[in-house]
């Protein structure tokens, strides 16, 4: 292929590259070829092509068929049924409490994972991230033989008036339950990757592990931290599974949305796929606000040092 | 009278340390010598080190860091990116029970004291470098720690930033009451703030003594060198010092036979174009390395020659310092053959 002119905007950039390393070699009239042949560009196995290219309609298409098929017009007044407005109250309720649970319990455990050494600890880490990829009802399950009624705690629970089962505070739970691994991973890779030195020489300060902690882990991780708890939110909202087998469908009390889009969509298929769009509205702008955080929590502080002489 | 800081240390740096109150004290050495470990180790910070410290009498060797009362500069400064300078330096006051307005008007009379006003509202990412580190030392300072720990806080400044820091830790070092040590592999610095210094060698104390002391009598090749002396080590013996390189050099100092530092300094070098006929019992054939100026002084490097007469080089550099106008007289220039000679009397020597 030698420079076929007009072909291909990056290949073209590329060319121009090329070109003007080369410009001072050949003389002319020398034995060199007129112009500096541009690189191919890596050709693309068919057998790689056709199906990364039937992968991304696999998952482009079902979005699409959501946007077609909503019902535009009525989607605010669906929105607005008072159906749907007691499962949206639910599930916000539901998944900031499974938030803050996820938060107390999660934060501890990340520093824990990322600054403690002791035996046993490879385990305990694995244990912690299960859910992930435990079925969301297996989690249920094992959530109801803990805290239910029969469950190895049901009993002292009950002693104490306390019932989690069938209740908001279950969901909540439920929700904490596949939630809390998205936040220990993000926080414990936020601490992992900060430097020790701001912690130690608040030490030196007089500053007790718990007051470094709060005034300086802390600080310097939000980004991991507000990272962390975008996914661990976005999480728990969509938890379906491990919310009906321990918390029930009861509306008014755990039904929270999910769980109201699926019964929806036997009798009420609109107002179903209203709540859904919504939902995946929900989803961008999480995945929007995450944008460059999504892989990379350990990412360092955001500060540009900028060297101002002048000020001295 | 206790010392203000008595300290054993084990691990990868052995020491044992009795500094007095007001006293500063330089940890110089080559890198990776273990001075930032001895600092971290008095610090009580986890590392290659742990340490048995008494500071004014109290045994602080089982506390943890925050217990201490000790102020900690790290290499950097290590200022907290998320605070104004004012609040970093507020931090220590804080937590040493201040209340919030007490420790934010202290803060900014130090901030004033290390001639940072008006910088107060700043974060550290708005700082220059020299900025950073008085911002630093203030913080280390104002809790009034009764040990202070520098970590090379000159070695990440530019050479103009680095005399105006230094003149700043000269002045708060002075009146500062505490014991003080200064990691440094400057000896330079240490000359001009410590009133002793520790001089540090792969884990372990090489000297310790008088900045006047050190640069009087070095005990090790290594901070010869950095002092601006010829430095070689050999095995002294009935006829003269034998050098690793085959070379013996002869002294006039009398020491017992076994391992010497041999130093000379560069003004009792002189250099010829002929192979001298006068006194001096050693003379080196070798040719000019290099050629180097400071002020109306050049500092010539000789590359010792193998064999009797110049050729090519053996041995460590041989460094002669020479007026211009000598040099100019003798047309040095790099490359040129020459002969290099020491009167067996400038020839000092150190047991080791």
């Amino acid at each position: 292929m030698i420079g076929k002119p007009g072909s291909g905007g990056r290949a073209g950039h590329r060319e121009t590259g090329a070109g003007a390393a080369a410009a001072p070699a050949p003389a002319p009239g020398s034995a060199a070829p007129a112009r500096v042949p541009r690189i191919p560009r890596t050709r693309v196995p068919v057998l790689l092509l056709l199906p990364s290219l039937v992968g991304l309609a696999f998952v482009v298409l079902p979005l699409v068929g959501l946007l077609v098929r909503a019902p535009w017009q009525s989607v605010p007044e669906r929105l607005g049924d008072p159906a749907v407005r007691t499962a949206l109250r639910l599930s916000i309720q539901c998944s900031f409490g499974a938030l803050a649970i996820s938060l107390v319990l999660g934060v501890p455990l990340a520093w824990l994972f990322a600054r403690v050494d002791f035996p046993g600890k490879a385990l305990l880490r694995a244990l912690v991230l299960l859910p992930l990829v435990l079925p969301p009802v297996v989690g249920g399950v094992a959530l109801l033989l803990a805290f239910g009624r029969r469950g190895v705690l049901g009993p002292w629970l009950e002693s104490m008036g306390v019932r989690l089962t069938f209740s908001m505070t279950g969901a909540m739970l439920a929700g904490a339950f596949v939630a809390l691994p998205f936040l220990v991973l993000s926080v414990e890779g936020a601490i992992a990757g900060l430097d020790r030195k701001y912690e130690e020489t608040a030490a030196t300060l007089g500053a007790g592990p718990l007051r470094v902690f709060c005034t300086v882990t802390l600080p310097l991780i939000a980004p991991g931290l507000a990272a962390g708890s975008a996914l661990a939110w976005a999480r728990a909202l969509g938890e379906f599974g491990a919310t009906i087998t321990f918390a029930g469908n009861l509306p008014g009390e755990t039904q929270t949305l999910p769980l109201a889009v699926y019964l929806m969509l036997q009798d009420d298929p609109d107002t179903a796929v209203a709540v859904s769009l919504m939902l995946l509205a929900v989803s961008v702008v999480v995945l929007v606000a995450l944008r460059g955080r999504w892989l990379s929590p350990t990412r360092k502080q955001p500060y540009v040092p900028e060297p101002d002489e002048a000020g001295r | 009278m206790t010392a203000a800081l008595q300290a054993r240390t084990e691990g990868l740096i052995t020491a044992e340390l009795a500094v007095s109150a007001g006293e500063v004290v330089a940890v110089v050495g080559p890198n990776g010598a273990g001075k930032s470990t001895l600092l971290r180790a008095l610090a009580g910070l986890p590392g290659p080190a742990r340490a048995a410290v008494a500071i004014d009498g109290r045994d602080v060797g089982t506390l943890p860091p925050h217990l201490r009362r000790i102020g900690y500069v790290p290499q950097d400064g290590a200022l907290f990116p998320h605070l104004t300078a004012a609040r970093n330096v507020a931090y220590g006051l804080r937590g040493r029970g201040l209340s919030r307005a007490g420790a934010r008007e202290s803060a900014r009379e130090w901030l004033d004291r290390l001639g940072l006003a008006g910088l107060a509202g700043r974060r550290p990412g708005q700082l220059s470098g020299g900025q950073q580190q008085r911002v630093a030392l203030a913080r280390a300072l104002a809790p009034e720690p009764r040990l202070l720990l520098l970590d090379e806080p000159l070695a990440a400044l530019d050479v103009e930033t680095r005399a105006s820091v230094r003149h700043t830790l000269r002045a708060h070092l002075g009146p500062y009451d505490g014991a003080c040590l200064i990691v440094t592999h400057d000896p330079v610095d240490a000359l001009s703030l410590a009133d002793r210094m520790l001089v540090v060698e792969s884990g372990t104390v090489v000297q310790d003594a008088s900045p006047a002391e050190v640069t009087r009598a070095p005990r090790s090749a290594w901070v010869a060198r950095m002092l601006g002396l010829n430095a070689y080590t050999g095995v002294s013996g009935p006829d003269g010092v034998h050098l690793a390189d085959g070379r013996v050099i002869a002294s006039a100092d009398d020491v017992p036979a076994g391992p010497v530092l041999v130093t000379v300094h560069p003004d009792h070098v002189t250099l010829h174009r002929e192979p001298p006929a006068g006194s001096e019992r050693n003379v080196w054939a070798g040719t000019v390395a290099e050629v180097t100026g400071t002020g109306t002084r050049l500092r010539i490097t000789v590359r010792p020659s193998a064999g009797p007469g110049p050729g090519p080089g053996a041995g460590p550099d041989l460094v002669a310092e020479v007026t211009a106008q000598a040099a100019a007289e003798l047309a040095l220039g790099e490359g040129l053959p020459v002969w290099a000679g020491v009167k067996a009397t400038a020839v000092r020597l150190t047991a080791l």
